[in-house]
């Protein structure tokens, strides 16, 4: 039963990353069609990021998570602009291809300036290096500060997305952008405002990973972008609450299947899920089948 | 730009050419050993340190007058991290330069490159660091020419294993191992065969692939059994991660690792806190305390003005092993120095009392190096 307990207290703490990071996926596809390769990248710069400021400048956790926000939606708006913006009446494979050499380009770049050497974030101290113990589960403060600053996070959005004029815009050109475009709304800034929320989710998960995990590097964002990614697939590609739910659901179903004994299928067993979702349930677990017009 | 560099390194070898032939020709009186090392490339730390100990040694060697008067001069070339690379200079060395032997290359691989040419022209080549099994012996039997100073990955598990059974005394072990190195699941065979022999037994095995950084669900699931010592072979990298993460999780047995752990990077992983009661296998520790360890740690500094690492001591070792076997040979050929080093019996070395058996191996002891706070605190000797 501890075990059971202690397992969903790991499952948590790793959904809650690939939910961040799913989120980013899941609004860009939702607001232009696009699956953003350079997602997971925006990530990993997000714990570059956050060790130059905890490592090098001495910055406390907060003030590097909010540098690091910022300077990921700074980057997210850029490679929109750049990239992005000039395909937008391209085809869909030109932009998924310009997505994946955008990747390929942050990879490679924090690569050449920051070697690909392991980094390793400052020991934490105070309230960040304390565990606490109920009964035999053992949670640690850094844990706790995931859940918390994802759960944050996760509200911020809804609210944003649901209550504030924005949002509205946002969810209209979801919808439909040329309707959206007609009844006035500027839909290039409402793009650049959903990369902008999306990388700040991304650059927070960053930060969090480099805490948690204390070991970053340039190819730290391949394997969690590509599970972030099935977890927006499982939860509704394009639908919010969905991409919550599949991260959720993906981090457990990764550390029961590593806590049984099989670590070396745990990756094999998320793509599995893809594979399954996408011949059960194509539009994924919260999304409607909409049929296609002929 | 190709066609520059390409002449650009004509000129420099005619160079290094030249130099060499003046100074064969001008000095009749002194023994010529071949350096064939790593000092660029992938894994140049390891040949820049085994160098710089080599150098340290047949300075002293030279200072104390040389072997049976004459003095040794090392003929130095970069293999560039490449086995090829390697093959072709210790060609170079033996046909051209008339070395009477070969150290190096560091990594089993390079070195494993050079040893069909030096059978072919009977010039041994020695290296200080070539730990995997098959580099000295294979199927076909002992390779004549080759030699190492250091112990085999297979020594290494077996060592873990005994240290664990006699100086923790503990019975019950879990592995956690690197499932993509061979040098892990050498380690994890050896480990599981002398572990058990010695009555222990081994509870669980689980498997990591290089780069995992979440190790929290494996460690969870092996929180629930009874077990009293940790066993990873694997790298720095990931092992900083399990320990950081099983210390948090109150999993507070011994862990036991093999010279991978070794770099300071294991500590910045892990954090200092977590790293107590961590037990790892090496070739040497500078807090070593016995008195042929201190003078060396003492000449070290004195010369290079740092602490010596492990790749340092085996160098330093290497060259004054050669050195030993060559003021034992009848006369300064291949054939004579390979009858000399074949016979080596108890050589004292910074890493070890050391004799060669009939594989090309030494038997050794091997450290056992202990971490108190993230810093190594005591070392322990394992007899094989």
């Amino acid at each position: 039963m501890e075990q059971l307990l202690q397992q969903i207290v790991n499952g948590i703490s790793l959904g809650s990353i690939y939910a961040l990071i799913a989120l980013g996926y899941t609004m860009v596809y939702g607001i232009i069609k696009l699956i953003n390769f350079a997602h997971c990248d925006i990530y990993m710069i997000g714990a570059y990021v956050g060790y130059v400021c905890m490592a090098k400048l001495g910055l406390g956790f907060v003030p590097s998570l909010l540098v690091s926000m910022l300077v990921c939606t700074l980057l997210g708006v850029a490679i929109e602009k750049i990239a992005y913006k000039p395909l937008r009446n391209a085809t869909r494979i030109a932009a998924l291809i310009t997505a994946i050499g955008v990747s390929l380009f942050l990879e490679y770049t924090t690569m050449f300036f920051a070697t690909a050497n392991v980094r390793t974030y400052p020991p934490m101290t105070g309230f960040m290096a304390k565990t606490f113990k109920l009964g035999d589960v053992v949670i640690s403060a850094q844990q706790i500060l995931i859940a918390i600053i994802t759960i944050i996070l996760m509200v911020l959005l809804q609210l944003i997305v649901k209550k504030t004029r924005i949002g509205k815009a946002m969810r209209a050109v979801s919808l439909d952008k040329d309707a959206a475009e007609l009844m006035g709304i500027n839909v290039d800034s409402t793009i650049s405002f959903t990369f902008a929320l999306g990388s700040a989710l991304a650059g927070a998960a960053g930060i969090l990973v480099g805490v948690y995990y204390n070991s970053i590097n340039p190819l730290m964002g391949v394997l969690p972008g590509l599970k972030a990614f099935v977890a927006a697939v499982f939860g509704g590609i394009g639908i919010i609450p969905g991409a919550m739910l599949g991260g959720y659901v993906i981090g457990i179903v990764e550390v029961f299947v590593a806590g049984l004994g099989y670590s070396m299928y745990r990756d094999a067993v998320v793509f599995a899920i893809l594979i399954l979702i996408l011949i059960v349930r194509p539009a994924g677990l919260l999304g409607k089948n909409t049929r296609e017009k002929v | 730009m190709k066609k520059y560099s390409i002449i650009f390194t004509l000129v420099i070898s005619m160079l290094v050419f030249a130099g060499c032939s003046q100074t064969a020709s001008t000095n009749q009186d002194v023994i010529k050993i071949g350096v064939n090392y790593e000092l660029s490339g992938g894994v140049a730390t390891y040949g820049q340190s085994s160098v710089e100990g080599i150098e340290l040694a047949v300075e002293q060697i030279n200072q104390a007058g040389g072997i049976n008067g004459k003095k040794i001069q090392l003929v130095k070339y970069d293999n560039k991290s490449e086995p090829s690379e390697a093959t072709t200079l210790a060609t170079r060395l033996m046909t051209q330069d008339k070395v009477v032997a070969i150290l190096g290359p560091a990594t089993s691989g390079a070195f494993m490159a050079t040893i069909p040419v030096a059978n072919q022209n009977k010039v041994p080549v020695i290296s200080g660091s070539a730990t995997a099994d098959n580099v000295t012996v294979d199927d076909k039997g002992v390779k004549e020419y080759a030699f190492r100073i250091c112990f085999t990955d297979s020594q290494q598990g077996s060592a873990a294993a005994k240290f664990a059974l006699e100086n923790l005394s503990t019975k019950k072990a879990v592995i956690i191992m690197d499932s993509s190195s061979d040098y892990a699941k050498g380690l994890a065979e050896t480990f599981t065969s002398t572990f058990e022999a010695g009555g222990g037994t081994v509870v669980a095995q689980e498997a990591y692939m290089a780069g995992d950084t979440d190790f929290n669900a494996v460690l969870t699931s092996i929180k629930g059994k009874d077990f009293d010592v940790i066993f990873i072979p694997g790298y720095y990298n990931e092992a900083g991660l399990i320990i950081k993460q099983a210390r948090a999780q109150g999993i507070d047995v011994p862990i036991l690792g093999a010279d991978g752990f070794d770099s300071p990077k294991l500590a910045e992983l892990a954090g200092a806190q977590a790293l107590n009661k961590v037990y790892f296998t090496n070739h040497y520790s500078s807090v070593d305390s016995s008195p042929v360890v201190a003078e060396f740690v003492k000449a070290f500094k004195a010369k290079y003005n740092k602490e010596p690492d492990a790749f340092n001591a085996l160098g330093y070792d290497l060259a004054k092993f050669v050195a030993d076997a060559l003021s034992r040979a009848e006369k300064i050929d291949g054939e004579s120095l390979k009858k000399a080093l074949e016979a080596t019996k108890d050589f004292k070395g910074v890493t070890g009392t050391m004799s060669v058996d009939e594989n090309h191996n030494v038997v050794k002891d091997i450290i056992v190096i202990e971490l108190k706070d993230g810093k190594q605190y005591k070392t322990y000797r394992v007899t094989n």
